[in-house]
């Protein structure tokens, strides 16, 4: 129980970081957090305590095993989470060339 | 056929990037051609499913898997219906594109964005499983976010970063609620979702993954409290993108998500529904208001869509078979009118050079063909009477009265002539305003550009069409059937299956 509330409070830092840092790359950081907070919760579902990798042999008897199918969802998850982040600081770099800055309060072209 | 629609824009993608030195007419052809391959696919697929003998359901096993084992692709009536707004919209703003896109370099790289957008969209739409519906959400919404940035010009990179932020918070909500979903469910697929569901009953799980569905896919969708990156991101991008984005990225991504999951595999409970009606009413409201202030062509527009969705989504709320039938109707109109008018904006920006409303005037002397469209499409979402826009409107209010709900309906009347109201203050002058000579015409438009608008323009007049039963029953009826039928989708899929 104490792992899923940890994964909580790692949520809940990362929604901090992108509601309250101004800096553009801790933003992204605070995305990053909360990606890995998502995942880690996604694939601690799937464990069992002394749980063992779901393959069968035939001399062999599994009394218990962890679940495959949460590690290759997590496993999707971070390969999208790492294709975001490449996004938004690619963005943040041509943001920094046409403002000059990373501070998000000054990055205030758009108004409305 | 039922994985063309994932594999022919992903595929054309790919040709498109790996052809970037050839003659741009090439490219032009590739992308336009991929998007009526789709467009025809999909109305094979909704001609299909409404024929005789049809379960209801066309659904094709992922590597011969069995579901709930394997991913299972599922094309029902809301599916189909979905696919050829989708396609539809993807085909004028591809061609639209062919000329408008000229101005920037790297056209094929727009291209290839555009069709992983469509690619994604048309995932979304046909996938059975709940983690495949996410992970072609996330590739539609990847593709839209480096499409909103695609003229890498200060405002444009803000607004993408700001929806790139907002996005990618709403998809951690949504993929938290497929945790929870998961660990209470043990399964993915969704017609398996909603049989393991109802059997277990309520409970605090559930309502937890409701809740962060319902904040991840209103993000997404752009309701009310929910709304504030939507008019920086589709006022900032390239005009066929603010078309593809408000026309249709919203709807699939955002009231198509809502509506599959709490419809087909939660379940509509009134506490769900009371929520929607929540957001839905607040997002008309806003939207209307903010949108009588904006003097930027794109951002009313933008607003417009936010108080639009709400009627949607109003529908969606009350629930009864009416009611579903007017916002999904009201989705199909809006889609047409709003890319229409974004396309348009596009035209006037180019005419005029500048998207200020208080600078251009007399678009009518200079481009009287863009014009003309624009004025059908503005008639249309303002709710005048021979056009589509008036009713579904009309329908929604009627569906409000029947279900003993004339407060949801006074708003909607309300939000009506508010719509009127922007629409005529800041459209009349635009068109019809007296030409001085420092407003000089810029540009000639283009055959390309205006060859979309006035097909859409046609289809904005004739959508008021569908009312007859003859086209309503191929089109229609089927999408309404399987939200009306709830979680006997999952019925519905597993005979398919058979």
């Amino acid at each position: 129980m104490i792992s899923y509330m940890l994964c909580l409070v790692l949520f809940s830092v990362g929604l901090y970081c992108i509601l309250r840092k101004r800096n553009v790359i801790k933003i992204i950081i605070g995305i990053g957090i909360m990606e890995y907070a998502a995942n880690l919760f996604f694939v601690l579902l799937g464990y069992r305590t002394h749980g063992r990798s779901p393959i069968y042999a035939i001399d062999q008897e599994i009394k218990s095993m962890v679940d495959p199918l949460t590690q290759s969802v997590v496993l999707t998850g971070i390969v999208l989470g790492l294709s975001v982040t490449l996004l938004l600081v690619a963005i943040a770099i041509r943001i920094y060339e046409r403002y000059g800055t990373f501070d998000i309060t000054k990055i205030t072209k758009l108004k409305g | 056929m039922e994985i063309s629609f994932i594999a022919i824009p992903l595929a054309s993608a790919f040709v498109v990037a790996m052809i970037a030195n050839l003659d741009e007419r090439i490219q032009d052809c590739i992308a336009c051609l991929a998007a009526l391959a789709t467009l025809t696919l999909s109305l094979f697929a909704i001609t299909v499913l409404s024929g005789a003998g049809s379960s209801g359901a066309i659904v094709y096993k992922v590597g011969g898997w069995v579901p709930p084992f394997g991913v299972s692709i599922v094309i029902d009536g809301l599916a189909a219906f979905m696919l050829v707004t989708v396609n539809l919209i993807a085909l004028a703003a591809l061609f639209y594109s062919t000329g408008y896109m000229k101005k920037y370099t790297d056209k094929w790289k727009f291209y290839a964005l555009f069709l992983l957008l469509l690619a994604g969209i048309n995932g979304v739409l046909v996938s059975g499983d709940v983690f495949n519906l996410y992970i072609f959400m996330e590739i539609a919404a990847i593709a839209a976010y480096a499409l909103v940035a695609f003229g890498t010009t200060a405002e444009e990179l803000e607004a993408s970063f700001k929806y790139a932020v907002m996005g990618t918070v709403a998809s951690c909500f949504i993929f938290l609620g497929i945790a929870f979903l998961y660990g209470y469910s043990s399964t993915l697929n969704m017609a398996d979702m909603a049989s393991v569901l109802a059997s277990k009953g309520p409970s605090g799980a559930l309502l937890l993954a409701s809740v962060l569905f319902l904040m991840g896919f209103g993000l997404k969708a752009a309701l009310a409290p929910f709304h504030a990156w939507l008019a920086y991101a589709h006022s900032s991008a390239p005009a066929p993108v603010s078309a593809m984005l408000s026309g249709v990225v919203i709807k699939v991504l955002g009231m198509y998500a809502i509506a599959r999951i709490f419809f087909n595999v939660f379940g509509i409970t009134p506490v769900i529904s009371f929520m929607i009606l929540t957001l839905a009413v607040l997002s008309m409201i806003v939207g209307s208001m903010l949108a009588f202030v904006q003097s930027d062509i794109k951002r009313m527009l933008a607003y417009s869509t936010v108080s639009q969705i709400g009627y949607v989504a109003l529908g969606l709320g009350v629930g009864t078979p009416l009611a579903i039938f007017g916002a999904l109707f009201h989705l199909f109109n809006h889609s047409l009118f709003k890319s229409l008018l974004f396309l348009n904006s596009g035209s006037i920006e180019r005419v005029a050079g500048t998207r200020d409303m208080g600078k251009i005037a007399g678009i009518l002397d200079k481009a009287p063909l863009t014009a003309y469209t624009g004025l059908v499409g503005a008639l249309s979402i303002c709710g005048v009477p021979p056009l589509g826009g008036f009713w579904s409107k009309f329908i929604i209010i009627l569906a409000c009265i029947q279900a003993g709900r004339p407060i949801l309906a006074l708003t909607a009347v309300v939000v009506s002539i508010l719509t009127l109201a922007y629409y005529f203050k800041s459209y009349t002058p635009v068109l019809f305003g007296n030409v001085t000579t420092s407003k000089q015409i810029k540009a000639k438009s283009l055959f390309t550009m205006n060859a979309p608008m006035v097909a859409l323009t046609v289809l904005v007049a004739l959508a008021a069409f569908i009312l007859i039963p003859v086209v309503g029953n191929v089109f229609m009826d089927g999408a309404v059937a399987s939200l009306v039928r709830g979680i006997s989708y999952t019925d519905v899929v597993f005979e398919a299956l058979k």
